[in-house]
């Protein structure tokens, strides 16, 4: 039986679709069969984040609606075989995100894989909330930023309440807290919340904290996960947050401002 | 620190104030997140019941669950008219 996890946070552009994509690469790379589903009902994007946009021909919904088989919709990642991607619908409504049908499909592919991402639309409609409504453990995306941790603390309440394992009083959802956008002289100059402070808030397990990084544009422009990019910080901090995932202690990296040079220091640079 | 900073160290930290708005904001919306369903509701009837005897502002009738330690606290707040 796969774990279902679900990648959310409330509020739009803060690196859910980045965390998807790097997770599931991150797990299938250590060797877990992965399956990423877009649950963002059309406005599809982590076909483009993943690499794969010009090989979708089928999706989701046309598999909830039994239209196709599992297997016809489902993307073979070509860097790595044991990742796959479901793409979301680009014209469907949203509607057709039926509790029947999400929960079929996510048992059909539970019995295959052994790990199922949801990649969650932004906001708390009916995408977001069938998103998270089967999760076992949810990782929630918060950059340090009033909006987001308020957004984010919100979706910790609906995580509690309208989830399969709150509804059947099962054990609850593991909750994680992944910290993207870091910058750690911001912090440093008191004008960013600090990791401490944004855990203080919203009380939960630090899994990882992902420094700004010009490689995740980069990736994305390249429908590359930044995952695979082992020499950028970001790619570092999502393969350290993977291994956290799986259960291995690590220490948080890229939390303190990099040492500069006498120059860099006193002109900023 | 760059050199330019130190002449700027009087100005707020907006990080700090960024945190505390948060633990108020947050705070309040789990209080009334966790608050029993029923609240609107028994407030409502409430209202009714006074209202049979005396004449309230739907405003003048405060209705609030707090926590004192282990126990639940339903506080009704009426401010009656004068006479």
């Amino acid at each position: 039986m796969a774990r279902n996890i679900v990648i959310t946070s409330g509020k739009g552009g803060v690196g859910k679709t980045t965390t998807s994509a790097a997770f599931a690469m991150g797990l299938a790379k250590k060797g877990h069969r992965t399956v990423v589903i877009d649950f963002d009902v059309g406005l599809r994007n982590l076909d483009l984040i993943m690499g794969c946009e010009r090989r979708v021909v089928y999706d989701f919904i046309n598999v909830i609606h039994k239209e196709v088989n599992l297997n016809q919709a489902l993307i073979r990642d070509k860097r790595c075989k044991e990742l796959y991607v479901l793409p979301a619908s680009q014209t469907r409504d949203k509607a057709a995100l039926s509790v029947e049908g999400v929960g079929r499909v996510l048992e059909e592919l539970g019995r295959d894989f052994d790990y199922v991402i949801c990649d969650s639309p932004a906001g708390i409609e009916h995408g977001a909330t069938m998103a998270m409504y089967f999760a076992d453990d949810a990782i929630v995306v918060t950059n340090p930023e009033v909006s987001s941790v308020r957004d984010s603390d919100r979706m910790l309440g609906i995580l509690s309440s309208k989830s399969r394992r709150a509804e059947n009083n099962q054990d609850p959802i593991r909750e994680y807290l992944l910290l993207s956008r870091y910058s750690p002289d911001r912090v440093s100059r008191g004008e960013m919340l600090s990791v401490e402070d944004v855990q203080e808030i919203l009380s939960l397990d630090l899994l990882g904290v992902i420094p700004e990084s010009g490689a995740v544009l980069d990736a994305s422009n390249k429908g590359i996960p930044v995952i695979l990019n082992a020499e950028s910080t970001a790619g570092q901090a999502y393969q350290d947050a993977v291994t956290r995932y799986l259960g291995e202690d690590l220490p948080h990296r890229f939390l303190e401002v990099e040492k500069r040079s006498l120059f860099g220091r006193l002109f900023g640079g | 620190m760059r050199l330019l900073d130190l002449f700027r160290k009087n100005r707020p930290q907006s990080a700090s104030i960024a945190k505390e708005r948060l633990q108020i904001l947050v705070a309040h919306e789990r209080m009334e997140r966790n608050s029993p369903s029923y609240l609107p509701k028994l407030k409502q009837d409430l209202m009714d019941v006074i209202r049979k005897y005396v004449t309230v502002d739907q405003n003048d009738i405060q209705v609030k669950l707090g926590r004192d330690g282990n126990n639940e606290i339903l506080e009704l707040n009426i401010l009656l008219p004068e006479k």
